[in-house]
Protein backbone atom coordinates (compact mmCIF):
# COMPACT_ATOMS: atom_id res chain seq x y z
CA UNK A 1 0.00 0.00 0.00
CA UNK A 2 2.64 2.50 1.21
CA UNK A 3 5.60 2.59 -1.70
CA UNK A 4 7.82 4.25 0.90
CA UNK A 5 8.12 0.90 3.05
CA UNK A 6 9.17 -1.00 0.19
CA UNK A 7 12.07 1.82 -0.69
CA UNK A 8 13.73 2.55 3.13
CA UNK A 9 14.62 -1.11 3.43
CA UNK A 10 14.89 -4.57 2.53
CA UNK A 11 14.72 -6.41 6.05
CA UNK A 12 11.81 -4.17 7.27
CA UNK A 13 9.84 -5.18 4.24
CA UNK A 14 8.91 -9.08 6.04
CA UNK A 15 7.71 -7.68 9.47
CA UNK A 16 5.65 -4.92 7.88
CA UNK A 17 3.84 -7.38 5.96
CA UNK A 18 2.99 -9.88 9.05
CA UNK A 19 2.04 -6.29 10.38
CA UNK A 20 -0.43 -5.83 7.68
CA UNK A 21 -1.43 -9.51 8.06
CA UNK A 22 -2.16 -9.06 11.76
CA UNK A 23 -3.69 -5.67 11.53
CA UNK A 24 -6.09 -7.21 8.95
CA UNK A 25 -7.07 -10.36 10.57
CA UNK A 26 -7.54 -7.98 14.26
CA UNK A 27 -10.09 -5.92 11.66
CA UNK A 28 -11.65 -8.78 9.46
CA UNK A 29 -15.64 -8.63 10.02
CA UNK A 30 -15.14 -12.34 11.54
CA UNK A 31 -12.52 -11.42 14.16
CA UNK A 32 -14.36 -8.00 15.40
CA UNK A 33 -17.31 -9.45 16.84
CA UNK A 34 -15.20 -11.57 18.99
CA UNK A 35 -13.06 -8.74 20.41
CA UNK A 36 -16.15 -6.72 20.98
CA UNK A 37 -17.82 -9.58 23.35
CA UNK A 38 -14.44 -10.95 24.57
CA UNK A 39 -14.96 -8.73 27.87
CA UNK A 40 -18.06 -9.99 28.16
CA UNK A 41 -17.09 -13.80 28.07
CA UNK A 42 -14.25 -12.96 30.31
CA UNK A 43 -16.33 -11.11 32.99
CA UNK A 44 -19.13 -13.99 32.69
CA UNK A 45 -16.73 -17.26 32.94
CA UNK A 46 -14.96 -15.49 36.15
CA UNK A 47 -17.99 -13.66 37.63
CA UNK A 48 -20.87 -15.66 36.72
CA UNK A 49 -20.56 -19.40 36.12
CA UNK A 50 -17.58 -20.26 37.85
CA UNK A 51 -19.58 -19.20 41.26
CA UNK A 52 -22.58 -20.76 40.35
CA UNK A 53 -20.73 -23.87 40.19
CA UNK A 54 -19.01 -23.29 42.30
CA UNK A 55 -21.84 -22.06 44.97
CA UNK A 56 -23.46 -25.61 44.33
CA UNK A 57 -19.99 -27.35 44.85
CA UNK A 58 -20.05 -25.41 47.96
CA UNK A 59 -23.53 -26.43 49.07
CA UNK A 60 -22.14 -29.85 49.53
CA UNK A 61 -19.24 -28.60 51.69
CA UNK A 62 -17.88 -27.83 54.69
CA UNK A 63 -16.17 -24.71 54.16
CA UNK A 64 -13.66 -23.61 57.03
CA UNK A 65 -10.84 -21.35 56.79
CA UNK A 66 -7.95 -23.14 54.97
CA UNK A 67 -9.52 -26.89 54.68
CA UNK A 68 -12.71 -28.11 52.77
CA UNK A 69 -14.48 -30.94 52.88
CA UNK A 70 -17.27 -32.76 51.35
CA UNK A 71 -20.02 -33.60 53.61
CA UNK A 72 -22.86 -34.69 50.70
CA UNK A 73 -26.11 -33.79 51.64
CA UNK A 74 -26.37 -32.94 55.19
CA UNK A 75 -26.07 -28.98 54.69
CA UNK A 76 -29.27 -29.40 52.80
CA UNK A 77 -31.06 -31.86 55.48
CA UNK A 78 -30.01 -28.50 57.83
CA UNK A 79 -31.50 -26.02 55.62
CA UNK A 80 -35.51 -26.87 56.36
CA UNK A 81 -35.13 -25.57 60.17
CA UNK A 82 -37.55 -23.58 61.93
CA UNK A 83 -35.95 -20.52 61.29
CA UNK A 84 -35.30 -20.78 57.57
CA UNK A 85 -39.43 -21.88 56.95
CA UNK A 86 -40.07 -18.94 59.21
CA UNK A 87 -37.79 -17.00 56.74
CA UNK A 88 -39.53 -18.74 53.83
CA UNK A 89 -42.87 -17.95 55.17
CA UNK A 90 -42.33 -14.03 55.57
CA UNK A 91 -40.67 -14.10 52.54
CA UNK A 92 -43.95 -15.75 50.61
CA UNK A 93 -45.89 -13.35 52.23
CA UNK A 94 -43.90 -10.35 51.51
CA UNK A 95 -43.93 -11.48 47.87
CA UNK A 96 -47.77 -12.05 47.63
CA UNK A 97 -48.69 -8.63 49.14
CA UNK A 98 -46.03 -6.71 46.95
CA UNK A 99 -47.08 -8.23 43.95
CA UNK A 100 -50.79 -7.67 44.20
CA UNK A 101 -50.27 -4.31 45.35
CA UNK A 102 -47.30 -3.43 43.02
CA UNK A 103 -49.26 -4.71 39.82
CA UNK A 104 -52.74 -4.16 40.24
CA UNK A 105 -52.63 -0.43 41.68
CA UNK A 106 -49.90 0.74 38.84
CA UNK A 107 -52.60 -0.35 36.13
CA UNK A 108 -54.91 1.21 37.81
CA UNK A 109 -52.84 4.31 37.68
CA UNK A 110 -51.21 4.35 34.76
CA UNK A 111 -54.78 3.71 32.79
CA UNK A 112 -56.01 6.85 34.42
CA UNK A 113 -53.06 8.46 34.33
CA UNK A 114 -53.40 7.70 29.97
CA UNK A 115 -56.75 9.19 30.29
CA UNK A 116 -57.93 12.87 29.73
CA UNK A 117 -58.85 12.95 32.97
CA UNK A 118 -56.09 14.00 34.82
CA UNK A 119 -54.52 17.26 34.60
CA UNK A 120 -50.73 17.90 35.79
CA UNK A 121 -49.92 14.46 34.41
CA UNK A 122 -45.80 15.17 34.37
CA UNK A 123 -46.00 16.42 38.15
CA UNK A 124 -48.00 13.07 38.82
CA UNK A 125 -45.68 11.11 37.23
CA UNK A 126 -42.37 12.70 38.42
CA UNK A 127 -43.62 12.69 42.26
CA UNK A 128 -44.12 8.96 42.18
CA UNK A 129 -41.25 8.31 40.57
CA UNK A 130 -39.23 10.14 42.96
CA UNK A 131 -39.00 7.73 45.60
CA UNK A 132 -37.47 5.18 43.23
CA UNK A 133 -34.44 7.86 43.45
CA UNK A 134 -34.26 7.30 47.51
CA UNK A 135 -32.03 3.89 48.14
CA UNK A 136 -33.81 1.25 50.41
CA UNK A 137 -31.27 2.88 53.09
CA UNK A 138 -31.94 5.98 52.65
CA UNK A 139 -36.04 5.87 52.38
CA UNK A 140 -36.23 3.04 55.22
CA UNK A 141 -34.31 5.09 57.54
CA UNK A 142 -36.79 8.09 56.99
CA UNK A 143 -39.46 5.58 57.08
CA UNK A 144 -38.17 4.39 60.73
CA UNK A 145 -38.25 7.41 61.64
CA UNK A 146 -41.31 8.10 60.60
CA UNK A 147 -42.45 4.84 62.15
CA UNK A 148 -40.82 5.07 65.54
CA UNK A 149 -42.40 3.98 69.08
CA UNK A 150 -42.68 7.23 70.41
CA UNK A 151 -46.61 9.09 70.47
CA UNK A 152 -44.56 11.78 69.28
CA UNK A 153 -43.21 10.17 66.02
CA UNK A 154 -45.05 10.97 63.08
CA UNK A 155 -47.41 7.31 62.14
CA UNK A 156 -48.13 7.27 65.84
CA UNK A 157 -49.18 11.26 65.86
CA UNK A 158 -51.95 10.19 63.00
CA UNK A 159 -52.67 7.12 64.66
CA UNK A 160 -53.38 8.94 67.94
CA UNK A 161 -55.30 11.49 65.97
CA UNK A 162 -57.56 8.80 64.62
CA UNK A 163 -58.09 7.63 67.84
CA UNK A 164 -56.51 4.20 67.32
CA UNK A 165 -53.58 4.31 70.01
CA UNK A 166 -50.06 4.28 69.39
CA UNK A 167 -48.51 1.33 67.93
CA UNK A 168 -44.65 -0.52 68.46
CA UNK A 169 -44.26 -0.71 64.89
CA UNK A 170 -40.75 -2.76 64.64
CA UNK A 171 -42.14 -4.97 67.30
CA UNK A 172 -45.29 -6.72 66.58
CA UNK A 173 -45.45 -9.37 63.54
CA UNK A 174 -48.21 -8.01 61.25
CA UNK A 175 -46.78 -4.11 61.80
CA UNK A 176 -43.43 -5.64 60.60
CA UNK A 177 -44.38 -7.42 57.80
CA UNK A 178 -46.52 -3.75 57.29
CA UNK A 179 -43.61 -1.75 57.34
CA UNK A 180 -41.54 -4.05 54.98
CA UNK A 181 -43.87 -3.99 52.38
CA UNK A 182 -45.15 -0.28 52.75
CA UNK A 183 -41.37 0.78 51.94
CA UNK A 184 -41.25 -1.35 48.93
CA UNK A 185 -44.84 -0.49 47.58
CA UNK A 186 -44.09 3.06 47.89
CA UNK A 187 -40.82 2.87 46.10
CA UNK A 188 -41.72 0.98 43.07
CA UNK A 189 -45.13 2.45 42.49
CA UNK A 190 -44.12 4.81 39.88
CA UNK A 191 -41.69 2.30 38.65
CA UNK A 192 -44.20 0.39 37.45
CA UNK A 193 -46.39 2.73 36.65
CA UNK A 194 -43.90 3.94 33.90
CA UNK A 195 -43.69 0.60 32.54
CA UNK A 196 -47.64 0.45 32.36
CA UNK A 197 -48.05 3.80 30.71
CA UNK A 198 -45.30 2.34 28.17
CA UNK A 199 -47.19 -0.32 27.12
CA UNK A 200 -50.41 1.98 27.27
CA UNK A 201 -48.50 3.65 24.35
CA UNK A 202 -49.25 0.64 22.02
CA UNK A 203 -52.97 0.50 22.15
CA UNK A 204 -54.34 1.61 19.13
CA UNK A 205 -56.56 4.64 19.60
CA UNK A 206 -59.08 2.77 16.81
CA UNK A 207 -60.21 0.16 19.32
CA UNK A 208 -61.78 2.12 21.69
CA UNK A 209 -63.22 4.51 19.04
CA UNK A 210 -64.60 1.22 17.67
CA UNK A 211 -65.73 -0.14 21.13
CA UNK A 212 -67.70 3.41 21.80
CA UNK A 213 -69.86 3.14 18.25
CA UNK A 214 -70.56 -0.22 19.70
CA UNK A 215 -71.72 1.81 23.49
CA UNK A 216 -69.25 -0.09 25.38
CA UNK A 217 -68.99 1.41 28.74
CA UNK A 218 -66.02 2.35 30.62
CA UNK A 219 -65.59 -0.46 32.46
CA UNK A 220 -65.90 -2.56 29.51
CA UNK A 221 -63.34 -1.02 27.69
CA UNK A 222 -61.00 -1.70 30.24
CA UNK A 223 -61.90 -4.52 30.12
CA UNK A 224 -61.82 -6.01 26.52
CA UNK A 225 -59.64 -3.27 25.01
CA UNK A 226 -56.88 -2.17 27.46
CA UNK A 227 -56.02 -4.94 29.46
CA UNK A 228 -55.63 -7.82 26.76
CA UNK A 229 -53.15 -5.42 25.51
CA UNK A 230 -51.34 -4.46 28.73
CA UNK A 231 -50.59 -8.74 29.04
CA UNK A 232 -47.73 -8.78 28.07
CA UNK A 233 -45.52 -5.80 30.41
CA UNK A 234 -48.00 -7.29 33.34
CA UNK A 235 -46.59 -10.72 32.96
CA UNK A 236 -42.87 -9.00 33.03
CA UNK A 237 -43.88 -6.92 35.82
CA UNK A 238 -45.36 -9.79 37.68
CA UNK A 239 -41.73 -11.53 37.18
CA UNK A 240 -39.68 -9.64 37.96
CA UNK A 241 -41.63 -8.83 41.05
CA UNK A 242 -41.71 -11.95 42.20
CA UNK A 243 -37.86 -12.68 41.63
CA UNK A 244 -37.30 -9.22 43.54
CA UNK A 245 -39.60 -10.09 46.04
CA UNK A 246 -38.01 -13.61 46.68
CA UNK A 247 -34.61 -11.88 47.10
CA UNK A 248 -35.34 -9.36 49.86
CA UNK A 249 -32.71 -7.93 51.99
CA UNK A 250 -32.63 -4.31 52.42
CA UNK A 251 -36.16 -4.00 53.47
CA UNK A 252 -35.34 -5.88 56.71
CA UNK A 253 -32.18 -4.98 57.13
CA UNK A 254 -32.95 -0.90 57.21
CA UNK A 255 -35.61 -2.10 60.17
CA UNK A 256 -33.77 -4.49 62.10
CA UNK A 257 -30.09 -4.82 61.01
CA UNK A 258 -28.45 -7.73 63.14
CA UNK A 259 -31.72 -9.33 63.80
CA UNK A 260 -35.70 -8.79 64.43
CA UNK A 261 -37.52 -9.58 67.43
CA UNK A 262 -38.62 -13.16 67.05
CA UNK A 263 -37.30 -13.23 63.57
CA UNK A 264 -40.35 -11.39 62.18
CA UNK A 265 -38.48 -9.22 59.84
CA UNK A 266 -35.85 -12.41 58.41
CA UNK A 267 -35.93 -13.03 55.02
CA UNK A 268 -34.56 -15.96 52.98
CA UNK A 269 -31.66 -14.07 51.74
CA UNK A 270 -31.40 -12.23 55.10
CA UNK A 271 -31.26 -15.70 56.48
CA UNK A 272 -28.17 -16.36 54.05
CA UNK A 273 -26.24 -13.35 54.57
CA UNK A 274 -26.74 -14.35 58.38
CA UNK A 275 -25.22 -18.06 58.23
CA UNK A 276 -22.74 -17.24 55.00
CA UNK A 277 -21.14 -14.18 55.90
CA UNK A 278 -21.98 -13.39 59.54
CA UNK A 279 -21.47 -17.29 61.14
CA UNK A 280 -19.09 -18.07 58.38
CA UNK A 281 -20.75 -21.14 57.68
CA UNK A 282 -20.35 -20.74 53.81
CA UNK A 283 -21.32 -24.31 52.76
CA UNK A 284 -24.70 -23.76 54.76
CA UNK A 285 -24.89 -20.37 53.33
CA UNK A 286 -24.57 -21.87 49.53
CA UNK A 287 -27.26 -24.57 50.23
CA UNK A 288 -29.92 -21.55 51.11
CA UNK A 289 -28.68 -19.68 47.97
CA UNK A 290 -29.69 -22.78 46.02
CA UNK A 291 -32.77 -23.51 47.56
CA UNK A 292 -33.88 -20.33 46.96
CA UNK A 293 -32.97 -20.23 43.06
CA UNK A 294 -34.70 -23.58 42.81
CA UNK A 295 -38.25 -21.88 44.43
CA UNK A 296 -37.62 -18.21 42.48
CA UNK A 297 -37.08 -21.28 38.92
CA UNK A 298 -40.52 -22.73 39.84
CA UNK A 299 -42.57 -19.87 41.50
CA UNK A 300 -41.41 -18.37 37.85
CA UNK A 301 -41.99 -21.34 35.79
CA UNK A 302 -45.69 -22.03 37.77
CA UNK A 303 -46.43 -18.27 37.37
CA UNK A 304 -45.70 -18.00 33.40
CA UNK A 305 -47.61 -21.21 32.16
CA UNK A 306 -50.48 -20.38 34.28
CA UNK A 307 -50.23 -16.69 32.60
CA UNK A 308 -49.47 -18.37 29.00
CA UNK A 309 -46.39 -16.74 28.36
CA UNK A 310 -44.95 -19.69 26.68
CA UNK A 311 -47.68 -19.13 23.97
CA UNK A 312 -46.77 -17.88 20.64
CA UNK A 313 -49.79 -15.45 20.29
CA UNK A 314 -48.45 -12.56 23.14
CA UNK A 315 -45.23 -12.48 21.17
CA UNK B 1 -76.43 13.77 32.57
CA UNK B 2 -73.38 12.02 31.15
CA UNK B 3 -71.36 15.18 31.50
CA UNK B 4 -72.29 15.09 35.00
CA UNK B 5 -71.10 11.66 35.53
CA UNK B 6 -67.97 12.49 34.14
CA UNK B 7 -66.92 15.75 36.04
CA UNK B 8 -67.70 13.43 39.14
CA UNK B 9 -64.95 11.21 37.31
CA UNK B 10 -62.82 13.96 37.21
CA UNK B 11 -62.93 15.04 40.57
CA UNK B 12 -62.13 11.60 42.09
CA UNK B 13 -59.49 10.99 40.08
CA UNK B 14 -57.89 14.24 40.19
CA UNK B 15 -58.16 14.52 44.34
CA UNK B 16 -56.45 10.93 44.30
CA UNK B 17 -53.61 11.56 42.33
CA UNK B 18 -53.02 14.95 44.64
CA UNK B 19 -53.24 13.08 48.07
CA UNK B 20 -51.08 9.68 46.01
CA UNK B 21 -48.64 12.09 44.99
CA UNK B 22 -48.72 13.89 48.54
CA UNK B 23 -48.01 9.97 50.23
CA UNK B 24 -45.33 9.60 48.01
CA UNK B 25 -43.17 13.02 48.61
CA UNK B 26 -44.37 13.14 52.02
CA UNK B 27 -41.39 10.86 53.81
CA UNK B 28 -38.84 12.99 51.12
CA UNK B 29 -40.29 16.52 52.57
CA UNK B 30 -40.33 15.46 55.70
CA UNK B 31 -36.48 14.41 55.36
CA UNK B 32 -36.01 18.06 53.96
CA UNK B 33 -37.42 19.55 56.62
CA UNK B 34 -36.26 17.30 59.49
CA UNK B 35 -32.76 17.98 58.30
CA UNK B 36 -33.24 21.68 59.57
CA UNK B 37 -34.47 20.07 63.18
CA UNK B 38 -32.08 19.83 66.03
CA UNK B 39 -31.09 16.19 66.56
CA UNK B 40 -31.82 16.00 70.13
CA UNK B 41 -35.40 16.54 69.30
CA UNK B 42 -34.79 13.58 66.19
CA UNK B 43 -33.41 11.64 68.89
CA UNK B 44 -36.01 12.18 71.38
CA UNK B 45 -39.35 12.05 69.18
CA UNK B 46 -38.47 10.36 66.07
CA UNK B 47 -39.62 12.53 63.14
CA UNK B 48 -43.20 13.88 64.28
CA UNK B 49 -45.50 15.80 62.79
CA UNK B 50 -45.72 19.04 65.07
CA UNK B 51 -42.99 21.04 65.87
CA UNK B 52 -41.51 24.30 66.71
CA UNK B 53 -40.13 26.63 63.45
CA UNK B 54 -38.61 28.94 65.41
CA UNK B 55 -35.96 25.58 66.32
CA UNK B 56 -35.01 25.18 62.58
CA UNK B 57 -31.51 25.91 61.28
CA UNK B 58 -28.61 24.87 59.21
CA UNK B 59 -27.07 23.05 62.16
CA UNK B 60 -27.00 19.29 61.41
CA UNK B 61 -25.36 20.44 57.74
CA UNK B 62 -22.65 22.73 59.12
CA UNK B 63 -22.03 19.72 61.68
CA UNK B 64 -21.87 17.43 59.07
CA UNK B 65 -19.65 19.80 57.16
CA UNK B 66 -16.81 20.12 60.13
CA UNK B 67 -16.82 17.14 62.24
CA UNK B 68 -18.57 14.82 59.90
CA UNK B 69 -16.05 12.20 61.14
CA UNK B 70 -16.40 9.79 57.30
CA UNK B 71 -18.85 10.98 56.10
CA UNK B 72 -17.34 12.63 53.47
CA UNK B 73 -14.81 9.74 52.64
CA UNK B 74 -17.82 7.70 51.94
CA UNK B 75 -19.44 10.53 49.61
CA UNK B 76 -16.08 10.35 47.56
CA UNK B 77 -16.36 6.67 47.65
CA UNK B 78 -19.31 6.07 46.70
CA UNK B 79 -18.77 8.95 43.75
CA UNK B 80 -15.50 7.30 42.34
CA UNK B 81 -17.32 4.07 42.27
CA UNK B 82 -20.20 4.65 40.56
CA UNK B 83 -18.11 7.00 38.00
CA UNK B 84 -16.06 4.47 37.22
CA UNK B 85 -19.06 1.56 37.06
CA UNK B 86 -20.89 3.73 34.72
CA UNK B 87 -18.05 4.54 32.70
CA UNK B 88 -16.45 0.64 32.17
CA UNK B 89 -19.86 -0.52 32.23
CA UNK B 90 -21.02 1.49 29.37
CA UNK B 91 -18.14 1.29 27.47
CA UNK B 92 -18.27 -2.88 27.21
CA UNK B 93 -21.63 -3.58 27.42
CA UNK B 94 -22.25 -1.35 24.66
CA UNK B 95 -19.74 -3.13 22.56
CA UNK B 96 -21.67 -6.42 23.40
CA UNK B 97 -24.89 -5.09 22.89
CA UNK B 98 -23.42 -3.86 19.35
CA UNK B 99 -21.78 -6.94 18.28
CA UNK B 100 -24.62 -9.43 19.16
CA UNK B 101 -26.98 -6.87 17.19
CA UNK B 102 -25.19 -6.13 13.67
CA UNK B 103 -22.90 -9.08 13.51
CA UNK B 104 -23.74 -12.25 12.25
CA UNK B 105 -20.87 -14.40 14.00
CA UNK B 106 -20.66 -18.00 15.10
CA UNK B 107 -21.83 -18.37 18.70
CA UNK B 108 -23.74 -15.57 19.22
CA UNK B 109 -26.95 -16.85 20.45
CA UNK B 110 -24.79 -18.52 22.76
CA UNK B 111 -23.50 -14.96 23.91
CA UNK B 112 -26.79 -14.29 24.19
CA UNK B 113 -27.99 -16.71 26.23
CA UNK B 114 -25.36 -16.10 28.37
CA UNK B 115 -26.64 -12.68 29.02
CA UNK B 116 -30.09 -14.26 29.86
CA UNK B 117 -28.25 -16.57 32.11
CA UNK B 118 -26.68 -13.99 34.42
CA UNK B 119 -30.34 -12.09 34.16
CA UNK B 120 -32.19 -14.95 35.76
CA UNK B 121 -29.80 -16.16 38.00
CA UNK B 122 -29.89 -14.25 41.84
CA UNK B 123 -26.95 -12.80 42.34
CA UNK B 124 -27.03 -13.61 46.34
CA UNK B 125 -26.41 -16.99 45.10
CA UNK B 126 -23.11 -15.86 43.57
CA UNK B 127 -22.18 -13.60 46.57
CA UNK B 128 -20.39 -16.76 48.54
CA UNK B 129 -18.15 -17.71 45.81
CA UNK B 130 -17.59 -14.69 44.57
CA UNK B 131 -16.74 -13.18 48.27
CA UNK B 132 -14.45 -16.12 48.87
CA UNK B 133 -12.76 -15.42 44.89
CA UNK B 134 -12.08 -11.71 46.13
CA UNK B 135 -10.67 -13.12 49.50
CA UNK B 136 -7.91 -14.99 47.08
CA UNK B 137 -7.56 -12.11 44.75
CA UNK B 138 -6.74 -9.95 47.63
CA UNK B 139 -9.18 -7.34 46.77
CA UNK B 140 -11.11 -7.16 50.25
CA UNK B 141 -11.99 -3.60 51.28
CA UNK B 142 -10.99 -2.28 47.54
CA UNK B 143 -12.95 -0.41 44.82
CA UNK B 144 -12.03 -2.78 42.44
CA UNK B 145 -13.91 -5.68 44.76
CA UNK B 146 -16.98 -3.54 44.41
CA UNK B 147 -16.48 -2.66 40.34
CA UNK B 148 -15.28 -5.72 39.06
CA UNK B 149 -18.69 -7.81 38.84
CA UNK B 150 -20.09 -5.00 37.40
CA UNK B 151 -18.01 -4.35 34.56
CA UNK B 152 -20.39 -5.65 32.01
CA UNK B 153 -23.87 -5.24 33.14
CA UNK B 154 -26.33 -7.93 31.74
CA UNK B 155 -29.19 -5.40 31.75
CA UNK B 156 -27.07 -2.90 29.95
CA UNK B 157 -26.35 -5.48 27.32
CA UNK B 158 -29.68 -6.55 27.03
CA UNK B 159 -30.66 -2.78 26.75
CA UNK B 160 -27.87 -1.84 24.16
CA UNK B 161 -28.61 -4.87 21.67
CA UNK B 162 -32.57 -4.13 22.19
CA UNK B 163 -31.15 -0.37 20.68
CA UNK B 164 -28.41 -1.13 18.53
CA UNK B 165 -30.87 -3.44 16.26
CA UNK B 166 -32.70 -0.25 15.24
CA UNK B 167 -29.59 0.84 14.11
CA UNK B 168 -29.38 1.18 9.74
CA UNK B 169 -26.97 -1.05 8.65
CA UNK B 170 -25.97 -0.09 5.31
CA UNK B 171 -24.51 3.18 7.28
CA UNK B 172 -21.18 0.10 8.40
CA UNK B 173 -21.15 -1.11 4.38
CA UNK B 174 -20.61 2.69 3.45
CA UNK B 175 -18.08 3.13 6.22
CA UNK B 176 -16.37 0.00 5.24
CA UNK B 177 -16.33 1.32 1.08
CA UNK B 178 -14.99 4.42 2.50
CA UNK B 179 -12.24 2.33 4.44
CA UNK B 180 -12.94 3.13 7.71
CA UNK B 181 -11.69 0.15 10.00
CA UNK B 182 -14.11 -1.72 12.35
CA UNK B 183 -13.39 -0.02 15.28
CA UNK B 184 -13.84 3.08 13.25
CA UNK B 185 -16.93 2.40 12.65
CA UNK B 186 -18.17 1.50 16.30
CA UNK B 187 -16.35 4.33 17.76
CA UNK B 188 -16.71 6.91 15.21
CA UNK B 189 -20.03 6.39 13.51
CA UNK B 190 -22.00 3.71 15.42
CA UNK B 191 -21.47 4.63 19.06
CA UNK B 192 -22.53 8.22 18.91
CA UNK B 193 -26.04 7.03 17.02
CA UNK B 194 -26.22 5.33 20.70
CA UNK B 195 -26.13 8.14 23.11
CA UNK B 196 -29.80 8.50 23.51
CA UNK B 197 -29.79 4.87 24.63
CA UNK B 198 -26.37 5.24 26.53
CA UNK B 199 -27.72 8.56 28.55
CA UNK B 200 -30.54 6.61 29.54
CA UNK B 201 -28.49 3.27 30.82
CA UNK B 202 -25.59 6.05 32.42
CA UNK B 203 -28.26 7.13 34.69
CA UNK B 204 -30.04 3.70 35.35
CA UNK B 205 -26.21 1.69 36.14
CA UNK B 206 -25.44 4.86 38.25
CA UNK B 207 -28.88 5.03 40.53
CA UNK B 208 -28.02 1.64 40.44
CA UNK B 209 -24.40 1.77 41.66
CA UNK B 210 -24.83 4.76 44.44
CA UNK B 211 -27.73 2.62 45.87
CA UNK B 212 -26.08 -1.15 45.82
CA UNK B 213 -25.81 -2.49 49.34
CA UNK B 214 -25.60 -5.95 49.79
CA UNK B 215 -22.34 -6.54 47.68
CA UNK B 216 -20.43 -3.53 48.93
CA UNK B 217 -21.39 -4.38 52.45
CA UNK B 218 -20.03 -7.89 52.08
CA UNK B 219 -16.58 -6.60 50.15
CA UNK B 220 -16.24 -3.18 51.94
CA UNK B 221 -14.57 -3.77 55.53
CA UNK B 222 -13.26 -0.70 57.13
CA UNK B 223 -15.14 2.74 57.86
CA UNK B 224 -13.22 4.70 55.90
CA UNK B 225 -14.00 2.59 52.64
CA UNK B 226 -17.32 2.34 52.97
CA UNK B 227 -19.59 3.62 50.35
CA UNK B 228 -22.70 6.13 51.43
CA UNK B 229 -25.61 3.32 51.87
CA UNK B 230 -23.52 0.99 54.51
CA UNK B 231 -22.25 4.31 55.78
CA UNK B 232 -25.73 5.95 56.96
CA UNK B 233 -26.81 2.08 57.89
CA UNK B 234 -23.98 1.89 60.26
CA UNK B 235 -25.32 5.11 61.77
CA UNK B 236 -28.74 3.10 62.39
CA UNK B 237 -27.32 1.66 65.86
CA UNK B 238 -30.16 1.83 68.77
CA UNK B 239 -27.38 3.70 70.41
CA UNK B 240 -26.50 6.42 68.33
CA UNK B 241 -26.86 9.52 68.77
CA UNK B 242 -25.29 10.63 65.27
CA UNK B 243 -28.95 11.74 63.83
CA UNK B 244 -27.34 15.03 62.95
CA UNK B 245 -25.50 13.46 60.50
CA UNK B 246 -28.07 10.66 59.42
CA UNK B 247 -30.98 12.97 58.60
CA UNK B 248 -28.41 15.64 56.80
CA UNK B 249 -26.71 13.27 55.50
CA UNK B 250 -29.23 11.32 53.60
CA UNK B 251 -30.36 14.26 51.95
CA UNK B 252 -27.18 15.34 50.72
CA UNK B 253 -27.18 11.32 49.39
CA UNK B 254 -30.71 11.60 47.61
CA UNK B 255 -29.94 15.17 45.56
CA UNK B 256 -27.68 14.44 43.72
CA UNK B 257 -29.19 12.15 42.45
CA UNK B 258 -32.59 13.88 42.18
CA UNK B 259 -30.12 16.76 40.46
CA UNK B 260 -28.94 14.08 38.24
CA UNK B 261 -33.06 13.14 37.44
CA UNK B 262 -34.11 16.32 36.25
CA UNK B 263 -31.55 16.62 34.14
CA UNK B 264 -31.76 13.93 32.13
CA UNK B 265 -35.43 12.59 32.86
CA UNK B 266 -36.77 12.57 29.27
CA UNK B 267 -33.90 9.59 28.52
CA UNK B 268 -34.48 8.32 32.17
CA UNK B 269 -38.71 7.70 31.11
CA UNK B 270 -37.42 6.70 27.66
CA UNK B 271 -35.23 4.20 28.99
CA UNK B 272 -37.21 2.57 30.98
CA UNK B 273 -39.88 2.73 28.79
CA UNK B 274 -37.84 0.59 25.59
CA UNK B 275 -36.24 -1.90 28.28
CA UNK B 276 -39.32 -2.75 30.06
CA UNK B 277 -41.89 -3.03 26.77
CA UNK B 278 -40.11 -5.12 24.61
CA UNK B 279 -38.40 -7.51 27.44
Amino acid sequence: MLPTSKSTSQELAIPVKRQNKLVKFLNSKKVVPYIFVSPFILSFLLFSLYPSIKAIIMSFQQVLPGQTTFIGVSNYSRVFNPTFLKALSNTSIYVILTVIILVITPIVLAVLLDSKIVKFKTFFRASLFLPALASTIVSGMVFRLMFGETDTAAANQIMNWLGLGSVDWRYNAWSGMFLMVLLCSWRWMGVNILYFLAALQNVPKELYEAAEIDGASTIKKFYYVTLPFLKPVTIFVTTISVIHGFRMFEESFVFWEAGSPGNIGLTVVGYLYQQGIQQNDMGFGAAIGVVLMLIIFVVSFIQLILTGAFKKEDA
Amino acid sequence: MKKEKNSLLVWVANISFIIISFIALFPILNLLISSFRPSSELMRNGISLVFDPSTLSLNNYTYIITQGGNYWSWFINSLSISAITIILSLFFSSMVGYALALYDFKGRNLVFGFVLFILMVPFEILMLPLFQLMINMNLINTYTAVILPAVVAPVAVFFFRQYAIGLPKELMDAARIDGASEYGIFFKIMLPLMAPSMAAMAILQGLGSWNNFLWPLIVLRSNDMFTLPIGLATLLTPYGNNYDILIAGSVMTIVPIIILFIFFQRYFVAGLTVGGVKG
